[in-house]
């Protein structure tokens, strides 16, 4: 089954044309989506932004799920690579008059799209999408319910990587709201994959997912035990609704018990980073002193994030490119015939 | 389609685990009903089948077929879902009271039994609501409705949650003998979820159900029914939990029955590993130790009889993310051939399985069907047990919602034979 997400995603001959899960994905396709993205943090800093790889291509930013900062940057990685950007807010407004998925898919189709940028409430959305739309399209998962948030883990390899020089023997802890967390589950699969030593999610047992040690991780209830000597620390958002269904008693102890200080930070390695995918609420996951001070990488990520999203929107469109060529040929090859 | 006035069944391997037959034998049906079996009858003046090398069985019972009339007029009619029955060798169909309406009424059921009665190719066994509107709150007209020709009332899939209003309510339908029928699923420990709570469920980010949602609800009722001594029947069990409840309480002597659907003996959570919403149904598809105790449940008859848990679905419903389709799958034509699959696995013994599909189900519900015998109206199931593709344009149902269309099964339905009529027929290919 596993198989559905590598054909979902890559090419015949191996090569990224949808990007909807780490899942399936083999550790050369992540490292180049990392080399190609080295090349690209050096774009923001010019004076002219753009490279011309997307010139003349249509990428749709489709968001059933409000996110200015998500969007963003995909809109911003898309103008960098000289993209027309065409940003659809539907928060359900089209779906809820009526219309299905699958027929507004079909007239943006109609509209000459090149490449779907999906965020959905539904696990699961940018797969059905990818499986029903033409494959003219690429499909990018800008982030599906609970279940994957791929661009946001792959800027964080990049993160780590920078920092970290690669990954072989680093220990990475994960703290916080495992259960709802797309962006942990995205990031278990890369650090596997990219061969990190340990993987642990830390945090209280209604916030933990059953059966979570599946995916090759270990699992600590203790702060202090699970960041024990960890190279990468990774403080995950903290959503208020989680007090309202009776998974936490209040934000100020679950501050007591997993928020990051300096003191707990003190059993860490000594070169620790400490990382988060923001928005941050101070004094719930993160202390002040914590976010601000010389282990806090949080504003770089920022940085690199729309270096790593240029660099899967191009990837991907040119995955789709190669496979479209190699349709012409073969058809072509067949009138000679 | 009034079956010939005389019928013979040539040479056909007739399976009856009530009266533990299984022989190469005749059998005559005489105007609607089986007048002999035996070795070589004389079938002059009859229409002849020469059913060498099929199996003959009595018409299946399915204890749990969701049918869409009144209410889901786009999930087909009462009509096409008992047409998909007889292309499955079903002659009796339970039908659980969550229509809309629902039907806690006399005015639901007698539609019901009115629809059936001018369109139906099977025999249509409503259960009616225990509380109205499925609501939990006031009890349902049960004696009432039973007059009107329901055979047992249910809360289907919304189970009692007050504890109180569910003890009266089974005091009130012991009092006139009525049996309950129960699908248990705590409420608030399902809510939102739509798969399994388990490895599958977490690497995929699905709002899950847990085991424990089901053993919970059944361990409060199974006490109740201690308490209240009435006939109890649970359908649906899924989990390992419920196996080892209803073991305990059978032992004890409690007068109580159950069902599984066929596809949590033969499917588990990984069946949706890659978002297939063609396998979510409720309850989840749970992990393999739940599917192999569900089996071996199966084998021993603890659990006495496997259902389709038919439902079928309008051809938007799974056009969807997966948490957004609606559960089910419309599985009258493949509850044979699927049990048989299982057999053919080597996992449940043939006659264990045919008296799971038929004497075992009527039991349950507390009919007399289920099995062979002379001087009744026939109630048949022929079938040819070698493999065959299902194809699409074959089906039935109205509901396309399966994940077995277009594949291989182990056998193909010949001709059923439903209150002495042909329902089904297949004889020429």
């Amino acid at each position: 089954m596993n198989d559905d997400y590598a054909t979902l995603q890559l090419t015949e001959d191996g090569q990224l044309r949808n990007f909807i899960s780490i899942r399936g994905l083999p550790k050369s396709i992540l490292e180049q989506i990392l080399d190609t993205a080295a090349s690209f943090v050096d774009v923001g800093g010019r004076d002219i932004k753009n490279v011309p790889l997307l010139r003349g291509k249509t990428v749709v930013n489709l968001f059933f799920e409000p996110s200015t900062r998500t969007r963003s940057t995909f809109e911003l990685a898309a103008k960098r690579l000289s993209a027309d950007v065409l940003n659809i807010d539907i928060a359900r407004s089209a779906t809820s008059k009526g219309e299905s998925l699958m027929d507004m898919l079909r007239n943006l189709e109609a509209m000459a799209s090149d490449m779907f940028v999906v965020r959905h409430a539904d696990s699961g959305a940018p797969h059905y999408i990818a499986r029903h739309a033409t494959p003219n399209v690429a499909i990018i998962n800008a982030g599906d319910g609970r279940h994957a948030h791929p661009t946001q883990a792959m800027l964080d390899m990049y993160t780590i990587r920078h920092y970290k020089g690669g990954f072989e023997g680093l220990t990475v802890a994960i703290v916080g709201d495992i259960l709802h967390s797309r962006v942990a589950r995205s990031q278990i699969y890369a650090l596997r994959t990219l061969g990190a030593k340990e993987i642990r999610v830390v945090g209280p047992k209604t916030l933990i997912p059953t059966a979570i040690e599946s995916m090759g991780v270990n699992v600590f209830t203790h702060l202090e035990e699970g960041i024990k000597d960890a190279d990468v620390i990774i403080a995950l958002r903290l959503q208020k609704e989680r007090m309202d269904s009776a998974l936490l008693p209040s934000e100020s102890e679950f501050f007591d018990q997993y928020g990051l200080t300096n003191e707990r930070l003190k059993v860490a390695h000594p070169e620790a980073i400490v990382m988060h995918p923001g928005p941050i609420n101070r004094g719930v996951e993160i202390a002040s002193e914590v976010a601000d001070g010389p282990r806090a990488v949080i504003l770089h990520q920022v940085t690199f994030g729309i270096a790593v999203r240029m660099a899967v929107m191009s990837m991907s469109m040119g995955g789709r490119e190669a496979e479209r060529n190699a349709a012409r040929r073969q058809q072509e090859a067949q009138h000679v015939r | 389609m009034y079956a010939k006035t005389q019928l013979l069944i040539r040479q056909a391997r007739i399976i009856d685990p009530s009266s533990q037959r299984d022989e190469v034998a005749d059998l005559l049906i005489e105007e609607g009903r089986i007048s002999r079996i035996g070795a070589s009858l004389d079938g002059r003046g009859a229409d002849i089948i020469n059913a060498e090398g099929l199996w003959l069985l009595p018409g299946l019972v399915d204890t749990c077929v969701h049918l869409p009339e009144p209410g889901h007029h786009r999930a087909g009619t009462i009509a096409s879902e008992t047409q998909a029955a007889a292309a499955g060798g079903i002659t009796h169909v339970c039908a659980p009271p969550d229509t809309d309406p629902v039907a806690d009424s006399t005015a639901v059921i007698r539609l019901i039994r009115e629809r059936a009665a001018q369109t139906a190719l099977a025999r249509v066994l409503p259960l009616a609501a225990l509380t109205q509107g499925l609501e939990g709150l006031q009890l349902a007209e049960m004696q009432t409705l039973k007059e009107a020709g329901c055979i047992g009332v249910s809360n289907a899939g919304q189970p009692v949650a007050n504890s109180l209003v569910l003890k009266r309510g089974l005091e009130y339908a012991s009092t006139f003998d009525i049996p309950v029928m129960f699908r248990p699923q705590d409420a608030s420990l399902s809510q939102g979820g739509c798969a399994h709570d388990g490895p599958v469920a977490t690497r995929l980010g699905l709002p899950s159900i847990p085991a424990v949602a089901e053993s919970l609800d059944m361990a409060r009722i199974l006490h109740l029914v201690e308490h209240t001594g009435v006939r109890a029947h649970f359908y649906q069990l899924s989990s390992a939990d419920s196996v080892a409840l209803l073991r305990s309480a059978k032992a004890k002597g409690l007068p109580i029955t159950a069902d599984v659907c066929v596809h949590h003996l033969l499917l588990d959570e990984t069946a949706v590993e890659d978002f297939n919403s063609d396998c979510r149904i409720d309850p989840p598809l749970r992990s393999q130790a739940d599917r192999k105790a569900l089996v071996t449940a199966v084998a021993d008859g603890t659990i006495d009889a496997i259902s389709s848990q038919h439902k079928s679905l309008g051809s938007s419903a799974k056009l969807a993310p997966f948490p957004s389709t609606k559960p089910g799958i419309s599985g009258l034509e493949t509850l044979l051939p699927l049990v048989l699959k299982l057999v053919n696995a080597g996992e449940l013994p043939l006659t264990r399985a045919i008296d799971a599909l038929t004497r075992a189900p009527a039991v349950c519900l507390g009919i007399n069907a289920g099995h062979l015998e002379a001087g009744r109206r026939a109630n048949i199931c022929l079938i040819d047990p070698n493999q065959q593709r299902l194809p699409r344009d074959k089906w039935q149902s109205a509901g396309r919602n399966s994940p077995w269309i277009d594949t291989h099964l182990p056998s193909k339905q010949v001709l059923t034979i439903t209150d002495g009529r042909i329902t089904w027929d297949a004889t020429t290919p």
